[in-house]
């Protein structure tokens, strides 16, 4: 009698659930008792206790554990795979290197990228109070658009505060523009970048306070510093009570001292914060609808949201006395502090996805590109060398470990490099930081101490692993161990292909960022060599604020020509390095009468075109010998061409600008057209008017051949001689007009480090390739070599197909690089056109590096002894 | 004291497998415990009872002869271990103590 507990279902059902180390004994058990029951007693009977017998046994101490029914020693396993992952690492040293070093890059980028988007998306959060405070805006209609502005009168600002105050916590108008100032103590004097702010602000902003209180702006004559404008000016210790003079008028009593604004907040550029009332003092006050110059701050109440207050404020000017601002349909609303970074760019009156937010994902869709291209050497490399691991796939099969296993060694394997590349970029961004920072304009820190920090970077070397271990885990693993033993497991066709394919979009990257970074370095260039229409070099700019300054101009020039070592001095309104100053209500001869267009105006002295270094193509400068002059003026270029005057010199223009009587003014000269704004925008129509008064901007030419080293000492001492109270805070104008291209010029040299990171990824992927290839034709080469092939052939032979890559992925790279680019340079009314021999560089480029690269192990290969790789089988 | 702990079942099981000396298995075990004892015994609880005592050294275990109506599937028998004798025998001893802590009387009185 054969019993064969297959027939009995609780025994199966047993067997599901048992441990199994239990099940042997208790089945056996059960069925004695069984079959003693069925010939005792009867079947029915037995069946039903050895159902119930069962059911009673599913218990926790009887249940198998979830995790498998082998309990495998996993720790032996892990280890095991350690050894076997080393020394494989160690056989294979130099695909190691290239798989860690070109990974660590990788990362570098990766990190660098995230850590500079950390920077961004932090912005302001320096302030504790970061969620609740606002910026009033205003919205505006006119001329059927919409127009969101946040400039405000004061009246506005004393409005808000005291009829709507029970909304806001805290309430602060600030002057709409950082001011420099000159502070002195004793003999020290700086011109310092600041805010002049009401009372509430410092609290607003939780100013961390070193000495004194945040109370102190409650006084007119008061002043918070930031620590190192403290410490420029009084050196270490509490200066709180101390007096600094402001501009040679005021004496300000420090009333505290708190720690410097991060880089990454909106007020970085307080070195201090002075009462606004001083800013007001004798010429405005806090309750006038005429001068929009006030920026206005607060943090809402705990417990109240933004929407609701924009609700009760939106029309409170629109519905207001004065029905010239009812006119303009004013709306108020409020702007979060955690938008105004990334966020503050209206257009029709509504929020649109700032610059800034876009150079973000621009910048995060690069770092994770250039990630991309090193896991694409991780997954090329494991799977062309995939042929060299069949065996020991195939052997570790056959002796019984399950796929999951081997997918488990593999990533394993992954995991190590991504590890290794981790730390060496860690090290390698520590070493970049500095240089990164000079060029992001950031001072981004790693954030050594952060969790945060190390959570995402497990978390990202854990993808790197995954994404780059994967796909050869799952490749490898899925060999057949008969085939896999037999040798005969060829890389298929299709893993051919793909493989091809990676390397494609690896150099279609490359190129592209390449292409993109002579674009950028193209157009920076096309607008440098842009006629700017006066000489920047050896031209000084100077702003005294200082009383002593007024009335001077004609004994300041005579100090100066005195030294020798200056041309000639003028002065005017505006920096010639800004497009400020704009006016409408011009009439001349002609003009349409509904046309009413603005004109850039500037006030100058009469010395202003020979300093500055004007060009006229009609007419003559202002001067002296013509006392009519005073009521003349110089047009340039652009706006003759908007007058459409036939002969301009000695036609009257009329000037009505509304804030003063209508005059007449008499063309002098045209000079060309002045490149003040930015390099990249048109130029704009300008006109220039000659002042008997002292104007705020002074402009010093050096005499040409005398160097810059010795004419100014000598400057500043005629300068100090006649206004010693204001520091000699000199630019050069060349040097400011080369900061206008900070933006573009920061543009390329990351588009230019980016490309290098990815040429040179893309390179050491080919270096891999090209090593394995010619490993594996090493034997075809010694038979070519013997039957007569050339050096040169076999180079060409073995080059071939990676230059066929390099010349496929031009045809991916060049339409999508033509179309992004034109799209960025459509940007720019002033642009330079994207020439065709930008592409045969680049092309030539990456050509040149891809040859040099599969060369070397071309030539090794071609030039080896044929007959040691043929005796060696 | 914990330097021996057994439950009133598991003394049980104990006690019985010292009863079969050598011929403890599931099937003997529970078919001695039922009929001396008349109760039901479910082979779940007496398992556990057996496991456990086995984890703790009070019992041993040794595969034995297959027959053919176990379907081919070795008998496991257990044995005391001296530290499962030690382990009654303290079990008894405290009861005993206990036992003799009670005043006659009282027993008396609760028997009548």
């Amino acid at each position: 009698m054969s019993k064969d507990s297959r027939r009995l279902l609780p025994i199966k059902l047993l067997r599901w659930f048992c441990k199994p180390e239990y099940f042997a004994d208790i089945a056996g058990d059960l069925m004695e008792d069984y079959y003693y029951q069925v010939k005792c007693s009867s079947g029915r009977k037995a069946k039903w206790n050895l159902y119930k017998d069962v059911l009673l046994l599913f218990r926790p101490s009887m249940i198998k554990s979830f995790k498998g029914n082998q309990k495998l020693n996993s720790y032996d396993m892990f280890k095991h795979n350690l050894i076997v992952n080393w020394r494989n690492l160690r056989r294979n040293s130099g695909y190691t290197i290239i798989n860690v070093g070109g990974l660590a890059i990788g990362m570098t980028v990766a990190m660098l990228i995230g850590l500079w988007i950390h920077d961004e998306l932090t912005y302001n959060k320096y302030h504790d109070n970061y969620d609740s405070i606002v910026k009033l805006y205003r919205k505006q209609l006119w001329k059927g658009e919409a127009y969101a502005n946040n400039n405000h009168v004061t009246a506005t600002g004393t409005l808000l505060a005291n009829d709507y105050g029970e909304h806001f916590e805290y309430l602060a108008m600030v002057r709409a523009k950082v001011e420099n100032r000159v502070l002195a103590f004793e003999e020290k004097k700086f011109t310092q970048s600041g805010y002049f702010m009401q009372k509430d602000g410092p609290h607003m902003l939780t100013l961390n306070m070193k000495y004194g209180t945040r109370d102190g702006l409650n006084d007119m004559n008061s002043i918070l510093l930031a620590e190192t404008t403290a410490r420029k000016l009084f050196g270490e210790g509490n200066p709180v009570g101390e007096v600094v003079r402001m501009d040679a008028r005021w004496d300000l009593k420090v009333t505290g001292v708190y720690e410097d604004l991060p880089l990454n907040t909106e007020f970085h550029q307080a070195t201090y914060f002075a009462p606004l009332d001083r800013y007001l003092d004798g010429w405005a006050n806090l309750d006038t609808w005429k001068d929009y110059n006030m920026y206005v701050y607060g943090q809402i109440q705990a417990h109240t949201n933004i929407e609701g207050i924009n609700e009760a404020i939106r029309d409170i000017i629109a519905d207001g006395d004065d029905e010239r601002l009812a006119k303009d349909h004013f709306e108020l609303f409020l702007h979060p502090m955690s938008e105004w970074h990334l966020n503050s760019d209206h257009d029709d009156g509504k929020l649109v996805t700032s610059d800034q937010m876009s150079f973000i994902r621009f910048y995060a869709l690069i770092g994770a590109f250039v990630l991309i291209l090193a896991c694409i050497n991780f997954v090329n490399l494991s799977t062309a060398r995939s042929e060299k691991r069949a065996k020991e796939v195939g052997v570790r099969k056959s002796i019984g470990s399950m796929r999951i296993q081997l997918i488990k060694q593999f990533l394993q394997e992954s995991f190590i490099v991504a590890s290794a590349a981790l730390v060496l970029s860690l090290v390698l961004t520590t070493m970049l930081l500095p240089w990164f920072n000079e060029i992001a304009g950031k001072s981004v820190e790693l954030l050594w101490s952060s969790t945060w920090f190390w959570l995402s970077a497990l978390l990202f070397t854990a993808i790197t692993a995954l994404l780059a271990g994967s796909y050869p885990a799952m490749f490898l693993s899925s060999f057949s161990p008969v085939r896999a033993l037999k040798g005969s497991v060829k890389a298929s066709r299709f893993s051919g292909i793909s493989r091809r394919g990676l390397v494609i979009f690896q150099f279609s990257v490359s190129l592209a960022l390449i292409i993109g970074t002579i674009v950028v370095y193209q157009q920076i260039q096309f607008a440098k060599n842009r006629p700017v229409g006066y000489l920047r070099e050896g031209l000084i700019e100077l702003r005294p604020r200082s009383p002593e300054y007024r009335g001077n101009y004609q004994a300041l020039r005579n100090e100066f020509l005195k030294t020798g070592v200056v041309e000639e001095m003028a002065e005017a309104n505006y920096s010639v390095g800004s497009d400020m100053g704009w006016n409408n209500g011009f009439d001349w001869t002609g003009r349409d009468e509904d046309y009413d267009p603005s004109f850039n105006t500037i006030w100058v002295t009469h010395e202003y075109g020979a300093t500055v270094g004007l060009e006229f193509v009609e007419g003559r400068d202002f001067s002296r010998d013509y006392p009519a002059d005073l009521s003349g003026i110089l047009l340039n270029e652009s706006a003759l061409a908007m007058m459409e005057l036939e002969k301009p010199i000695g036609e009257i223009v009329n000037f009505n600008p509304g804030w003063r009587d209508a005059r007449n003014y008499t063309i002098v000269g045209i000079a060309k057209d002045m490149v003040k704004g930015s390099p990249f925008e048109a130029t704009d129509p300008s006109v220039i008017f000659l002042s008997k008064n002292d104007l705020s901007w002074l402009y010093i030419r050096i005499k040409e051949g005398v160097s810059v080293g010795e004419a100014l000492p000598k400057i500043e001492k005629a300068f100090a001689t006649i206004i010693p109270s204001a520091p000699f805070d000199y630019k050069f104008v060349d040097d400011m007009y080369d900061a206008k291209f900070k933006e573009e010029e920061r543009v390329g040299s990351l588009a230019g480090f980016f490309s290098a990171v990815a040429i040179i990824i893309s390179c050491l992927g080919l270096f891999g390739l090209s090593s394995h290839v010619a490993e594996q034709r090493t034997k075809e080469i010694s038979i070519r070599k013997i039957l007569g092939a050339s050096t040169t052939q076999l180079w060409q032979m073995l080059s071939e197909e990676f230059v066929m890559m390099v010349i496929a992925s031009c045809l991916v790279a060049m339409p999508v690089a033509y179309y992004v680019l034109n799209g960025w340079l459509d940007q720019y009314p002033y642009r330079t056109s994207i020439s065709l021999w930008i592409f045969g560089a680049a092309l030539g480029a990456a050509l040149l590096a891809s040859v040099v690269t599969v060369s070397y192990q071309a030539i090794k290969a071609a030039l080896a002894n044929p007959t040691n790789s043929l005796k060696s089988e | 004291m914990k330097r021996y702990q057994l439950g009133e079942f598991e003394e049980i099981v104990l006690l019985t497998v010292g009863i079969l000396h050598g011929n403890a298995y599931g099937v003997t075990i529970r078919r001695e415990i039922e009929s001396r004892l008349k109760r039901n015994v479910s082979v779940g609880a007496m398992q556990t009872a057996l496991r456990r005592m086995e984890q703790k050294g009070y019992l041993a275990s040794e595969k034995g002869e297959s027959t053919d109506i176990r379907g081919g599937r070795p008998k496991l028998y257990f044995t005391i271990t001296d530290l499962g004798k030690k382990a009654i025998a303290y079990t008894r001893e405290t009861r005993n103590e206990l036992w003799n802590a009670i005043p006659a009387a009282i027993l008396k009185a609760s028997n009548a």
